[in-house]
Formats: structure tokens, C-alpha cells, sequence
């Protein structure tokens, strides 16, 4: 059996956006800036794709930036309310120590650029940051807000509408990084009070390289790429329409389908949620309820997250842990240890991101194949012989 | 996955000498839960030889795939042998490892030497003690 169990980080495009796409890498090859005709099809295009994803954000087309994506997105949201601050006085931020590193990275440039920078924690285990948290955190000098919709790793999603109504009752710019939730989870910038956001295509079957920043009417941007004066000369470079018409079309299939999607998928999730649960010394992370329809993750004990993507591959599971083997660096995730796993066990951590189409048989595939594999391991892992004859406490 | 050559997924899925000796004349255990790799090595020796080598490892693909490699390369040779056992050597003969996994052929090396010092310690052999630097440590996460 197959199964793409890492949806979170990238998804397969949807038929719809590759039927909406291919006329525009074959026939449809006009620059939109052009006066011809065939550069005209292709601004027609554009001036579409931008009307129909404000639709699905309840945002005004004028008020979209096509971008290369969900960081480029986050850095120029960030970068721009920075620059408003400053001029207004303002060098402090508040944002969330789960934040993604697109997110995170360009605060500590701010920090080194002279800005402070208050990382709020979050509730142990569930992830999950309190409006009230942002109040007491707002000062004179707060220049932006910025709190992730949906976390990429736990699936924890925020209150972010109630944030957001903290923000604009005290006049401080408010940002969301949205690019897990969009496509899986309702927005309306107007109702969520949303200042800026950040959406990546290729997280909702669109394609890779393309996404939105939605700044409300008023918030003046900062470009990061100067040049021609595509985007209203706020994001120079020649627009990929491909991309652009075929994160349209994805954006509108999705957002049709998320109440169904989300009706089918949240049953399974937890299918899955209760069947890993029985393997011994393992915890969900993230909140059980407020939760991503397709998001599992989970601790196990007494065992390294690398091994166990490399054995799920083999069984047939793509799968994603934030195990420090796998993040490319010496430290375990930044979130798993926010949400206060330690080292130990973060290592053993373990991501399933279903797609719309699981089914219930892959379900019960995923669990039998995980706990095979963890069980393996465990008969393997000198951590847990100890941890078995008491040389070691369970952490979990 | 294309990250590790064939030799060490051929290692990491089908791991030689994994288990415990219990009877073992030398134990040596390394790494740190920390930082997300132990090794332990258990030895029999009989006379001037390697007679058995099993490990345990907690660890990622190529921390498992160190260990069952540097098993087979002591295994059965002579204790002065298994001595010079060096982590470059354990890392060719995985016909490589990605550079910021190197630190997995050191900690193969690492838990084979300390469990020849157990193995010296605990018989009461004399030895010269520059053969083992202290080693135990974890570079990983400070």
C-alpha cells in the first residue's frame, strides 16, 4: 500500500488546478504587462484568478500581492508593518514561539535591526495561545501582531478572530501566517480582523512557487523585490500566471469542499489519533479538538524519528518528524520543545498529514504499520531497555 | 531516499549483530538521549579474539547502519584489531555517509572502544590508557 501522509508539507495538485493551469503554460503565454492581445489573455487571466481568491478571503482583489509563496508572503507582511512602525515610533512585536521560520527568522533580523520582540508561549501539549495573552502583551510601542492560523507541525489552530479583535480594538497591526489553514479552514479577513496574511498554493492542491499576501486597503507594503511595476509596484517581476490561475482554481475547489472534506476527514483523524494512542509511552501533540482536519502528530518514546520515516518509506508511508536527524539541525523542533516535550522525546516525534481521500482501510494501515515499526525499534533502543527495567523514568 | 548510499540502508534495514550478550566481558554505551543518539556494544572476547559483538542503538538511519557495520568489522579479528577500528574506516565501508552524519561513524568508534576498556577495566588487564581518550561526551547538543 501507498500512502502520502505529508500533506503538510506539500500536497498533490488537484485535477482542477492542472486543467486550469496547462492552457497557460501552452497556449496562453502572454506577458500580462503587454498591450497585444496575447499579453492581454493572459491580464484577463490574472485580473480573474485575483477576483476569485478575494472572493474565498472576503478580501477586495486590490488588496491581493501574487508572491512566491507562503515565506516570501510572511517576510514582506512582517517587513512592511515593521517599516509603518517605525515611522510611527513603534520597534516592538508580538508574535508566538511556534511560529515557522519563515516567520520567526525574519523577527530576528527585526530584533538585530534595533525592534524587540515578544515570543509568546504557548499552553503545554495543546499549542494554543489566548487572545488575552496578546492583550497583556500590547504596549505603546507595539507595532504588529503576528499569530499563525494553523500550526504546520501540532495542527493546533489559534483563535485568531479573537486575536485579531484584541488588535484592532488597541490599533495594532494584525498579521497571520494562514498558509496550513487556507484552503482547510474558514477565513474572512473582515470578521477575523485580519491586517495581513499569508497563503502558499501548494498546501491546498495548487501548484509549488506561488501564494498570496492580503495587506487591507490602507497598510502600505514594503517591497522586498524592486524592478517593474507588476503587483502595483509592490512586488516586481513578471506574474506567474500559471501558477496564479491554477492557485485560483484550487483555492475555489477547496474552499467548496471544506465543509465535506472536513466532515469525512476529522472521523478518520481520529481513527488514528485512538490507534496510535494504544501504542505504550506515546502522546498526541497538539489539541485534540482545535485541530487541522488532517493533522496527526505524536511522541513516541525510546525511539528516533529519522529511522522511523525511513522504515515507514519502506512500508509505503511518506510521513515527516521533527526529530533533529531530520530538520537538518543539532536541536529537535522548535515546537515540539515549545509545546514542552524535551529533547528525548521530541526526537521520537512523528507528523501524518492526511489527504482529502484517505480512507478508513489506509487508516488502519497507517496504525498497524506505525506500531509495527515503533515496536522494531523499541526491541532495538537501548533507551528503552532501560526505560523497561527501570534504569531510565518514562517520560511519557 | 537518495540521503544515504545503498550500503547503509542495506545495514540500517537488515542491522548485523543487533541484540544483547548477556554474559558480555565488555559493555560500552556513548551518546546521549539528548541529542538523540546511544550506542551500546557488547563484547565476547575469548583469548586475543573478538569472539561476539551485538549492539543496541537509538538513533537515526545511519547511527544504526554505523553500528551494525562497525559490529562486522571487529567481529572475529583480534582485540589489538578492533583497537585501531577507526570511525573513517566504519564511514567507507558504508561506502559513505552525508557529512553532517559523521558524527554516527565517531559514535560507533566511540562505543567499541569503551567497550574494550570495560572489557580491560574489568579483567584487570593493563593497558596503555592514551588508547581512549575520554569519549564521553556528545558534540551534538552543547
Amino acid at each position: 500500500m501507498q500512502i502520502y501522509a505529508d500533506n503538510a508539507a506539500t500536497t498533490k495538485m488537484s485535477r482542477a488546478a492542472i486543467d486550469a493551469m496547462l492552457p497557460y503554460l501552452d497556449t496562453v503565454y502572454g506577458n500580462p504587462s503587454s498591450l497585444h492581445s496575447a499579453g492581454q489573455r493572459a491580464n484577463e487571466a490574472l485580473v480573474s484568478a485575483r477576483e476569485r481568491i478575494a472572493k474565498v478571503l472576503g478580501a477586495q482583489p486590490q488588496e491581493l500581492t501574487f508572491t512566491s509563496g507562503g515565506s516570501e508572503s510572511d517576510n514582506q507582511a512582517i517587513r512592511s508593518a515593521a517599516k509603518l512602525g517605525e515611522k510611527a515610533g513603534k520597534r516592538h512585536i508580538i508574535s508566538t514561539a511556534i511560529e515557522h521560520h519563515a516567520v520567526l527568522h525574519t523577527l530576528k533580523k527585526l530584533e538585530k535591526e534595533g525592534f524587540t520582540v515578544t515570543l509568546l508561549p504557548v499552553e503545554p501539549v495543546t499549542g494554543l495561545v489566548t487572545a488575552q495573552q496578546v492583550a497583556d502583551a500590547i504596549r505603546e510601542d507595539t507595532a504588529l501582531v503576528t499569530v499563525m492560523y494553523a500550526n504546520n507541525e501540532i495542527g493546533t489552530i489559534e483563535p485568531i478572530a479573537e486575536i485579531g479583535a484584541v488588535c484592532r480594538e488597541r490599533g495594532v497591526l494584525f498579521h497571520t501566517d494562514a498558509v496550513q489553514a487556507a484552503g482547510h479552514l474558514a477565513i474572512d479577513v473582515h470578521a477575523q480582523s485580519i491586517d495581513l496574511l499569508s497563503l502558499s498554493a501548494h498546501k491546498f492542491g495548487g501548484p509549488k512557487g506561488v501564494g498570496v499576501l492580503y495587506a487591507r486597503r490602507g497598510v502600505r507594503l514594503t517591497n522586498l523585490i524592486e524592478g517593474g511595476a507588476q503587483e502595483r509596484g509592490k512586488r516586481a517581476g513578471t506574474e506567474n500566471i500559471p501558477g496564479i490561475v491554477a492557485m485560483a482554481a484550487a483555492l475555489e475547489e477547496s474552499a467548496a469542499q471544506r465543509d465535506a472534506v472536513t466532515a469525512r476527514l476529522v472521523p478518520l483523524r481520529d481513527r488514528l489519533i485512538a490507534g496510535l494512542a494504544k501504542i505504550p509511552h506515546s502522546a498526541l501533540n497538539g489539541d485534540p479538538v482545535k485541530r487541522l482536519p488532517g493533522n496527526v502528530n505524536f511522541c513516541f518514546e525510546g525511539i528516533e524519528g529519522e529511522s522511523l520515516l525511513l522504515l515507514l518509506d519502506d512500508k509505503g508511508v511518506c510521513a515527516s518528524s521533527g526529530s533533529a536527524c531530520t530538520s537538518g539541525s543539532l536541536d529537535p523542533s522548535h515546537v515540539l520543545l515549545a509545546i514542552g516535550r524535551v529533547h528525548d522525546v521530541a526526537h521520537g516525534s512523528l507528523r501524518l498529514s492526511l489527504g482529502a481521500d484517505v480512507t478508513e482501510e489506509e487508516i488502519d494501515y497507517l496504525i498497524t504499520a506505525v506500531t509495527d515499526v515503533v515496536t522494531y525499534l523499541r526491541g532495538m533502543s537501548p533507551v528503552w531497555r532501560d526505560l523497561q527495567n527501570g534504569k531510565r523514568s518514562y517520560i511519557l | 531516499m537518495a540521503l544515504y548510499s545503498e550500503t547503509v540502508m542495506d545495514h540500517f534495514r537488515n542491522p548485523r549483530n543487533v541484540g544483547v550478550i548477556e554474559d558480555a566481558d565488555g559493555v560500552g554505551e556513548v551518546g546521549n538521549a539528548k541529542c538523540g543518539d546511544i550506542m551500546t556494544m557488547y563484547l565476547k572476547i575469548d583469548g586475543d579474539t573478538i569472539a561476539d559483538v551485538k549492539f543496541e542503538t537509538f538513533g537515526c538511519g545511519s547511527a544504526i547502519a554505523s553500528s551494525s557495520m562497525a559490529t562486522e568489522l571487529i567481529k572475529g579479528k583480534p582485540v589489538s584489531e578492533a583497537l585501531q577500528l577507526t570511525n573513517k574506516a566504519v564511514a567507507e565501508a558504508l561506502d559513505g555517509l552525508p557529512a553532517h552524519k559523521l558524527h554516527c561513524s565517531v559514535l560507533a568508534e566511540e562505543a567499541i572502544k569503551a567497550a574494550l576498556k570495560d572489557y580491560y577495566d574489568k579483567h584487570g588487564i593493563e593497558y596503555d590508557h592514551s588508547l581512549f581518550p575520554d569519549c564521553a561526551h556528545c558534540e551534538g547538543c552543547e
